[in-house]
């Protein structure tokens, strides 16, 4: 009975290792495109209008500052669990 | 006995956790029932609010039409926040905001930067003391602000914004309520910490990495690339540290200028 006992939570902690890795992963999935996205269109609005390159550009961080927010608590979470 | 179920010590390298942020007291306490400890990285804060307050003195204390030396820095930096930051963002009110805002740029960079300076390696902002507090102040100060300049129209504004069916009030009030009032706080604490901590374990890991691997003749090959590469990451620790304190400058920018002008 032990035994099984001391299975279970050899396997439970593998698995939380696991949950860790995948929390973090997952949660970077959608930054990752967000940030190629709002990245990508910010250079074309520079390339088109040069002159409006530092409204852009402040404007670009700020997009990425929220969208990075979200793998940010993924990573926090990572360590959470 | 099962192989699996033994609880055997991992072997081979120990890669570092969250416990290299737990650093120990040098002198600890009880202050009316609070345990206070003291440690390296409570002595770096005060380190870095004393760097920023020694830079800026010693550039106000030589005035001159010329500015030479730390001066030039000091100038740099109160101009970029003020063109960069506070007017183009809040527009032309933003100039009351400079000094709040070039403090809060000066102690946040300083702090990050002491991620990536020899002899201390430790970023102040990747404990949760010192963004949390930050973000409470911004928090209070973009209240402050919106009911200074609006009264207490600021947070019917906020919560039912004009020129939207009565109906959307429903679902819009109660995300306005969660995202302004809660949620940015949390996000503008959170971004700062988990940027200066994923920083400071990502060198942790590579560097302890490097010095694992040199200890194995098989493995020192792999040691090389791996050195080459910390090195590259430091030089991106020092770009996220500025980018960092530029972004929760531009964002207590941008919240203070959303209370103050209302939304038409």
């Amino acid at each position: 009975m032990g035994h099984v006992v001391s299975l279970v939570a050899e396997v439970s902690g593998e698995l939380n290792i696991l949950a860790r890795g995948l929390a973090y992963g997952l949660a970077a999935i959608g930054p990752g495109i967000g940030i190629g996205l709002v990245v990508g269109r910010a250079i074309e609005a520079m390339a088109r209008q040069p002159e409006a390159a530092g409204m852009v550009r402040t404007t670009m961080f700020l997009g990425i500052a929220f969208t990075e927010a979200l793998a940010l608590i993924g990573f926090v979470l990572a360590f959470i669990l | 006995m099962n192989a699996l179920a033994q609880a055997a010590p991992r072997e081979g390298f120990e890669s570092p956790g969250v416990e290299i942020f737990s650093l120990p007291c040098l002198a600890e306490g009880d202050v009316l029932g609070i345990h206070f400890c003291v440690d390296r990285g409570v002595i770096y804060m005060y380190l870095a609010a004393a760097i920023v307050i020694g830079l800026f003195v010693a550039a106000a204390a030589r005035p001159g039409l010329v500015p030479r030396g730390v001066r030039n820095l000091v100038e740099t930096t109160v101009d970029f926040v003020r063109e960069q930051i506070a007017v183009q963002v809040i527009g032309p009110e933003g100039q009351g905001w400079v000094p709040l805002l070039t403090a809060m740029f000066s102690f946040i960079l300083v702090g990050n930067l002491f991620g990536v300076i020899p002899g201390i390696q430790f970023p102040v902002n990747s404990r949760m003391a010192i963004p949390a507090f930050l973000a409470v102040l911004v928090w209070v100060l973009f209240l402050y602000a919106g009911v200074r300049s609006q009264g207490l129209k600021y947070f019917t504004g906020v919560l039912f914004p004009p020129g939207v069916p009565k109906v959307m009030y429903l679902l819009l009030t109660p995300i306005e309520l969660v995202s302004t009032f809660i949620l940015r706080p949390f996000t503008l604490a959170v971004r700062l910490l988990g940027n200066m901590m994923a920083g400071h374990l990502l060198l942790s890991v590579f560097f302890l990495g490097t010095a694992y691997m040199l200890g194995n003749p098989i493995s020192i090959p792999f040691a090389v690339p791996a050195f080459v590469l910390s090195i590259g990451l430091v030089a991106f620790e020092i770009l996220v540290a500025v980018l960092q304190a530029y972004i929760f400058t531009i964002l207590t920018a941008v919240y203070i200028a959303g209370a103050v002008h209302p939304e038409h």
